[in-house]
């Protein structure tokens, strides 16, 4: 045959089309069923970070736009609760089989206001978000059953902040179990990824959910420090940084607001000498690289078994060799952007720090596109408990890798965290999964597997990570009086 | 007999330390690595990837007819195929090989006479390899002698999950001295060995025995050639070569019909083993039908429109 021996297998752009998605020029707040002007008319740019061009502008919320918001959904709560289980569940179905039909359209859209590549929105976040509401819309009939007395009763008006990492997904993780419980709903969602929050207003539209049940106020800190200040507001939850997460439960403490919290992380992911090395690999590399590191449950810190360290080490490093950082809307893209300028800041100096404390830096190869907000995939080997990487919550493409010698000696470090949200275990040995597992202090433990979500599987964290459970049975009982 | 690598004479010095070697090699996680082969298959080749992917899968077709009812004139015919795959278009490659059976071979040497087709054969009682190992033996001489430039022999599966891996590995050096000259490709039948832990251990067994290819599968059985099993032969070729510095090809066969599918494999390749399999000397498909999908896909990019069956040839 002709062609060169040696020529490379280079993978043509193949973008997936922006024209499935129309975004407007400006959007409104969402409350009472409307999109309306902020108050005091103020508005903010959203901007896409594989690029800084601007989406959109979009209104920003004021205390007095929450107020608005929350009296509507005060307002539409009375008739809400009301409703059978089975008549709230119709709307949930009906959102989440919408969300279904549009999920191109919006795993477009939170590609481009997120920076997180298409091949993660399209098999990720979108199935997952439709997921949460069809198994929440399941749950809506069924409360007498949950385990909270015959007629448990919805709390009121939740009042809910929600994180830029996961938009949409995160807003599934609020609103399902508020609505199939019989709440109404304020939502904040990130000022970075306002977007598809936006959108979800336009779903809930289609969906006819009657007005003030779901109301969207983006902005900035000061709306969601009105929203969770408000009287009005019976139920408080957050995910986001732990720095918040503390002011918000210093701002409720003395109220009888009721509060879950999702907050940092710094999971870690344990490798055994007996583990399927090839598929630990695979688990390390989406544990810290899946949406760039910007995952509170990543497994940011690697504790390997130190007589396998430099087999996994070399293994790992080619794997990160193939990673194909670029154009988020690219389907082969495995690295999109960092979400925000100061995201990536933040990155980059505790990277490094990382370097000045004399962990041992490696970078995976790979051309860094000249606009955008971008930071290569990243290890830090001679990483020890002391190093400020191998404590503090990066939330960036950044691992550090840290050794044991024994099972007692993994679980120690692995539990020497103010977090504990999450952890992985990796071995062929099923009854050290399970002796290490009960060991943990974390409120997720994945053996042979990681970052893997499933709305029937509640998540929350021990220590700063948070408290509260979202997801599977227990997500109801945030939203409910019990 | 042909030599062991120094590395290994120690752990194929005895079945006992055979055996405590391959059931030393890490485990597979079966979720993990189905997962894996799932999500390399969601890479999206497209324009110019394609196309160059397309010509390079046409270019690792080992052609293949493995009938009771294969005729001279059946071989005939597809030796003619291989070498001019689409009669209309001249720049198309060949394909890698044409694969008969023994008594077939110099059929197809003699029409492949001057064409740069290998000739491959199966042997070694193939495809079950319920055979003495004399007959097995006689077999693949006979192969060879007839012209074979490839012998692609079974593995003894009942021995080899009855524990007998220095059966096994006995087997295919003697097998491997016999083809003298040409190829030696391992089929494994990944479907009968049924867990992917056998299938890395049975991976490692061939290429230390001396195997120039190791095969996933006869195309006889229900399960033959799945991305799962390749990819793990791939990272098995990957880390022997790291290890030894000896390179060895993997060859998918059975179950690869269409384009997209042997454009996933070759995605496998390049993300798992390398570049440097991505040629037909380290990479194969064992397979017949998937040839005229390539090819009505390469016409398609060509002419900008399908062109359907009756624009390729049947044989």
């Amino acid at each position: 045959m002709t062609m060169d021996k040696h020529s490379l297998f280079e993978y043509a752009p193949a973008p997936e089309s922006r024209s499935v998605v129309d975004i407007a020029p400006s959007y409104g707040l969402f409350i009472d069923g409307e999109f309306t002007d902020a108050a005091d008319g103020k508005v903010f740019k959203t901007v896409s970070p594989s690029s800084e061009e601007v989406l959109s502008e979009v209104a920003q919320a004021g205390s007095e736009d929450v107020d608005r918001a929350v009296k509507a959904a005060r307002k539409a709560f009375e008739k809400w609760s009301a409703l059978p289980g089975s008549e709230r569940a119709k709307y949930l179905f009906r959102i989440a089989r919408i969300i279904q039909e549009r999920s191109r359209e919006l795993a477009v859209l939170e590609t481009l206001d997120n920076g997180k590549p298409i091949k993660e929105t399209r098999d990720a976040d979108l199935p997952l978000v439709a997921a949460h509401f069809f198994y929440y819309a399941g749950w809506a009939d069924k409360l007498g059953h949950a385990g909270y007395g015959p007629d448990p009763r919805p709390l009121g008006v939740a009042g809910q902040v929600i994180p830029w990492n996961f938009p949409l997904l995160m807003l599934a993780w609020k609103i399902a179990p508020a609505l199939a419980t019989g709440n109404t709903v304020v939502l904040k969602p990130a000022e970075t990824t306002p977007l598809s929050a936006l959108f979800f207003a336009d779903i809930c539209r289609q969906a006819g959910l009657p007005k003030g049940v779901v109301n969207i106020v983006p902005g900035y800190g000061d709306a969601g420090a009105a929203l969770v200040a408000h009287p009005d507001v019976n139920k408080v939850a957050f995910t986001g940084s732990t720095a918040v997460g503390k002011a918000i439960a210093r701002e409720v403490a003395g109220t009888d607001k009721k509060l879950t919290l999702e907050l940092g992380g710094k999971g870690a992911n344990i490798v055994f000498d007996d583990a399927p090395i090839d598929q630990a690999v695979e688990g390390i590399v989406g544990g810290i690289f899946f949406n760039q590191g910007q995952v509170c449950c990543a497994g940011s810190r690697l504790l390997v078994q130190e007589s396998i360290q430099d087999e996994l080490l070399d293994s790992l490093k080619r794997r990160l060799s193939t990673l194909r950082l670029g154009d988020p809307l690219d389907k082969n893209t495995d690295i999109g952007a960092i979400n925000s300028a100061e995201q990536l800041a933040r990155i980059t100096a505790l990277a490094e720090t990382g370097e000045a404390e004399g962990a041992e830096r490696w970078t995976a190869p790979c051309e860094l596109p000249s606009s955008g907000y971008w930071f290569a995939p990243t290890l830090f080997t001679n990483v020890t408990q002391a190093h400020t990487i191998a404590r503090d919550e990066i939330f960036g493409p950044v691992l550090s890798v840290l050794t044991f010698r024994t099972p007692d000696e993994a679980v120690a470090k692995a539990n020497n965290s103010q977090y504990g949200l999450s952890a992985g275990i990796w071995t062929e040995k099923g009854s050290r999964i399970l002796a290490v597992a009960n060991k943990l202090r974390a409120g997720v433990v994945w053996a042979n597997t990681f970052n893997k979500f499933d709305p029937t599987s509640p998540f929350g964290g021990y220590k700063e990570s948070g408290f509260g459970r979202e997801g599977g049975r227990h997500g109801l009982e945030a939203y409910l009086d019990v | 007999m042909p030599t062991i690598a120094p590395a290994f004479a120690d752990v194929t010095s005895s079945d006992s330390a055979l055996r405590r070697f391959l059931h030393g090699l890490p485990g597979v996680d079966p979720v993990g690595l189905e997962a894996r082969a799932a999500s390399l298959g969601t890479r999206s080749i497209k324009t110019t990837a394609k196309a160059y992917a397309i010509d390079l899968a046409i270019s690792m077709i080992d052609l293949t007819t493995l009938e009771g009812a294969d005729t001279p004139g059946k071989v005939r015919a597809l030796a003619a195929k291989a070498v001019h795959p689409d009669p209309t278009d001249r720049t198309t490659p060949t394909t890698a090989a044409v694969c008969v059976y023994p008594d077939m071979v110099a059929t197809a040497k003699e029409a492949l006479a001057g064409a740069d087709v290998k000739v491959a054969s199966v042997a070694t009682a193939f495809p079950a390899g319920r055979a003495a190992l004399d007959v097995k033996l006689a077999d693949t001489r006979d192969a060879v002698a007839a012209g074979a430039d490839e012998i692609d022999m079974v593995i003894d599966r009942g021995a080899f999950l009855a524990g007998g891996y220095m059966k096994v590995f006995e087997e295919i050096r003697a097998v491997k001295e016999a083809s003298g000259p040409a190829r030696l490709k391992v089929i494994f039948e990944t479907g009968e060995l049924s867990t992917y832990d056998n299938i890395r251990r049975a991976s490692w067994l061939g290429m230390m025995a001396g195997a120039d290819f190791i095969k996933t599968s006869t195309g006889k059985v229900a399960v033959n050639a799945t991305p799962a099993n390749t990819l793990l032969m791939l990272e098995a070729v990957r880390d022997f070569r790291a290890q030894t510095g000896v390179q060895v090809g993997v060859k998918p066969a059975g179950g690869i019909r269409t384009s997209k599918d042997a454009i996933k494999f070759l995605v496998l390749v390049n993300e798992t083993a390398g570049e440097d399999w991505l040629d037909n000397h380290w990479f194969r498909f064992g397979a017949s039908s998937l040839l005229n999908d390539l090819l009505m896909q390469r016409q398609k990019l060509a002419t900008g429109r399908y062109s359907g069956p009756d624009y390729v040839t049947v044989d």
